[in-house]
């Protein structure tokens, strides 16, 4: 099975599913010429011409609604924003145009359209560039939400998602573009959206999860495991609809839950997991439910204080012990 | 902050405590942890140590005297801290000290609704109304109460007991250790919490089961990881189980036993002991020893007998944990030979031994007497040849032994004399089928008459 990386498994799914589908077209800032900020449209222009990777202006509530259009008639647009960071320009359209439109046009336009692009810190971008925001769009009834961790989700989901006949937004991470994973070339991969997976098993505490905060769960899990304790991984993949049942089936077997996000903790989709866990898993838990996030400070600058602000696998392993009982 | 000292429950079915011996003194400074005073329950003497920290303000008991659970013994505050409020009536503290027991325990037993007990009136109430599931003392391991039968325990000594004394009302439990110690029937009141602030967690839910009965994770619990498995094997039951269990206890109560009884020749284990203690006294066993010997072996052969019942499933042990029943001046109590079957028979006789003769001594700690897997109860030596014993739940099986007599038996067609004993097992039957403890025996009769089997 071929290795390759995140952002080479975006680019072939962006690609297989435009092959497959001439409604189905890439817009945003630099998709084109310059290959893509980031490249995860590397040789899209060349392969499928300018009518369908589309260079923007800086303008992302412009393009954004340039394509709530084209799907209102019948095109399936991929909206790609250099980060999210930039696409709160374009939250009108995201949530009063794309989440709305089927709902209160009766179903009469059709919205099947995604926004995709990187979410959350990478390196000293400082404040204002290192948000994770999936609190803001999973809030939102009429979107769909992924955050993929692995290339092999990164490529199923982005798949899924542009088949989808609903808005999807897809939260990709800077950090993860140039991770790399087995994804087969040999067949289609296709990861349903709503269906969480384990990605560790373990008995002793649940680490849920999802996105970048996926790779951090798993260093964690790798120092408890050190420590004789068994930790089990639930990314959940997509953050709505969210699989309330892996979370569940999962805190049913260890009795205890640490939530993992990127994010600040108010009213994170942290909270939300902990708010389900501790309504449908009453009974279960040995512990409360801990949370791993940002510090709630805007993202320093200063490396240390960065590294400090950030979640991470130290953090992660502070809490699991915690749920454990083990910290004192 | 100030810490009420009260009479904890040291044992899972302790009542009352007498205080034996003070260990600290007013206007002593205790460390959170430390003992304060040895108390003696209806099985041992045990420790009472502080769950706060700060001095020794006011002991309330007396040595000697004697305390429902759950009832105020002492105080430990900051220094200069008004406690006048913990210690409610200011003129109760000398009469409990001076009062003999039985009028201490007869008072709060009367008190139990009216609160005339010497604390505040308005706490008493107020626990009195605690919510519901607080006051359910009816479940309780080790005494086959039916529910509804349990001892009348005064309410506001339960509501103490569980708050491990800081005064918060009630104990906290996380839901799914709540959830365990319903589920197998475990009363949470002898269940110390090692969680923060005293929470009473999953792990403190299996040591108690584990070891029989509450009152024993103490403070020190080892922070090892969560559960393990490798110490038993739990087994969802099956609906014909579930209807067995059922038919059968509705039949003959909440233990539905029965009793197979089997003959053994002892004469090649009497050959063998013989020719032990021909080799010196530090080689000499009892029969009683080769037998334990025996049934831990066999046992460990027989996991499906070795085994509890848990209300929702059983649970069948890898390992042999044997108790042995032993007589006491005023009763009886069932040590345990841990690993007893992973242990040299030297090493089973000098247990043995020991643990009788501390049980007699009633030094025995509750680790020491609790957490069998089966028991074992021999009353051979007062010339008993055979009788049924009694099982201690939640264990499935007891044997009962009796003694070796010489008996004429047919042997190849001739009548001859030979050493015979007898042994029957008291079986639970919803765990335990009569094949099952049959196949158990025939091991047992297989190790017995062909001792050598036991270094095989």
């Amino acid at each position: 099975m071929p290795t390759i990386t995140y952002r080479d498994a975006l680019n072939h799914a962006l690609r297989e599913e435009m092959q497959r589908d001439d409604r189905v077209f890439l817009m945003g800032e630099e998709v084109g010429v310059y290959q893509g900020a980031y490249k995860v449209s590397k040789g899209m222009l060349q392969e499928f011409g300018e009518m369908r990777v589309v260079d923007t202006p800086i303008t992302e509530l412009g393009f954004a609604g340039v394509g709530v259009g084209a799907a209102m008639v019948g095109l399936r647009p991929i909206i790609e924003f250099m980060t999210w960071n930039f696409a709160l320009l374009a939250l009108d359209q995201v949530v009063n145009s794309a989440a709305k439109m089927l709902y209160m046009s009766g179903g009469q336009y059709p919205m099947a359209m995604v926004f995709r692009g990187p979410n959350g810190a990478a390196l000293q971008l400082s404040a204002q560039h290192s948000q994770a925001w999936e609190s803001w769009l999973a809030h939102i009834p009429g979107l769909k939400v992924v955050a993929p961790g692995t290339p092999y989700d990164a490529k199923g989901l982005l798949k899924s998602a542009i088949r989808d006949d609903n808005p999807v937004i897809v939260l990709e991470g800077e950090m993860l573009y140039n991770t790399k994973g087995d994804v087969p070339d040999s067949e289609e991969v296709l990861v349903p959206l709503g269906k969480a997976e384990v990605k560790r098993e373990g008995s002793d505490v649940s680490l849920i999860t999802w996105g970048k905060m996926v790779l951090v769960a798993q260093q964690a899990a790798e120092q408890l495991a050190k420590e004789n304790i068994s930790a089990e991984i639930v990314d959940l993949r997509t953050l709505r609809p969210m699989d309330v049942e892996a979370i569940a089936a999962s805190v049913s077997k260890t009795n205890r839950a640490v939530v993992v996000e990127e994010g600040w903790a108010v009213a994170g989709v942290g909270a939300h997991v902990a708010d389900f866990v501790q309504r449908e898993c009453f009974d279960d838990l040995d512990a409360p439910v801990l949370r791993v996030h940002q510090e709630d400070v805007p993202m320093p600058y200063a490396k240390n204080l960065e590294r400090a602000a950030k979640p991470d696998a130290k953090k992660t392993v502070a809490a699991a012990k915690k749920v454990l009982y083990l910290d004192t | 902050m100030a810490t009420k000292v009260v009479m904890e429950a040291l044992s899972p079915t302790m009542e009352e405590g007498r205080l034996v011996k003070w260990l600290k003194n007013e206007g002593d400074k205790i460390a959170s942890g430390e003992t304060l005073a040895e108390v003696e329950t209806d099985k041992a003497v045990m420790e009472l140590v502080a769950r706060g920290e700060g001095v020794l303000r006011k002991r309330l008991l007396g040595e000697g005297a004697t305390a429902p659970v759950g009832q105020l013994v002492a105080v430990i505050a900051a220094p200069d801290e008004n406690i006048d409020a913990l210690l409610g009536g200011a003129s109760a503290p000398p009469a409990a000290e001076a009062k003999p027991a039985e009028d201490v325990v007869a008072k709060t037993q009367e008190s139990a609704g009216a609160s005339s007990a010497p604390r505040s009136a308005a706490q008493a109430q107020g626990e009195a109304a605690a919510p519901p599931q607080q006051k359910v003392p009816a479940f309780r391991m080790g005494t086959a109460a039916p529910k509804g039968q349990a001892p009348p325990s005064p309410a506001p000594a339960t509501e103490q007991a569980r708050d491990g004394g800081n005064g918060e009302g009630r104990a906290r439990t996380s839901p799914l250790a709540r959830r365990l110690a319903r589920e197998s029937g475990l009363d949470l009141q002898g269940v110390r919490g090692t969680g923060p602030g005293g929470r009473i967690i999953k792990r403190d839910i299996e040591a108690a089961i584990a070891s029989g009965s509450g009152a024993q994770a103490a403070a020190g619990a080892p922070a090892a990881a969560p559960t393990r498995d490798g110490d038993f094997t739990d087994i969802a039951l099956t609906q014909m189980r579930k209807t067995i269990a059922r038919r059968l206890s509705e039949s003959i109560g909440p233990i539905p036993t029965f009793y197979l009884t089997a003959e053994f020749d002892m004469e090649r284990v009497a050959e063998m002991r013989a020719a032990m203690v021909a080799m010196g006294d530090e080689f000499k066993v009892s029969v009683n020893d080769i037998v334990m010997k025996a049934v831990a072996t066999a046992l460990a052969l027989h996991p499906e007998v070795n085994a509890h019942w848990l209300g929702d499933r059983i649970r069948q042990f890898n390992r042999v944990h044997l108790g042995m029943a032993v007589a006491v001046e005023d009763g009886l109590i069932t040590p345990v030979v841990f690993d007893a079957d992973r242990k040299r028979m030297s090493e089973i006789s000098r247990e043995a031994r020991e643990l009788a003769k501390r049980a007699r001594e009633r030094r025995l700690k509750p680790d020491e007497y609790m957490g069998a897997t089966f028991s074992v109860s021999n009353l051979g030596m007062f010339g008993i040849e055979h009788f049924t014993a009694i099982i201690n739940p939640p264990e499935t099986g007891i044997l009962a032994i009796g003694a070796v007599e010489q008996n004429p038996v047919v042997v190849d067609g001739a009548i001859v004399p030979r050493q015979r004993m007898r042994v029957t097992m008291s079986c639970d039957h919803r765990v335990v089928d009569g094949a099952t403890g049959a196949r158990f025996l025939q091991t047992l009769r297989r190790m017995l008459e062909n001792p050598l089997m036991l270094v095989f």
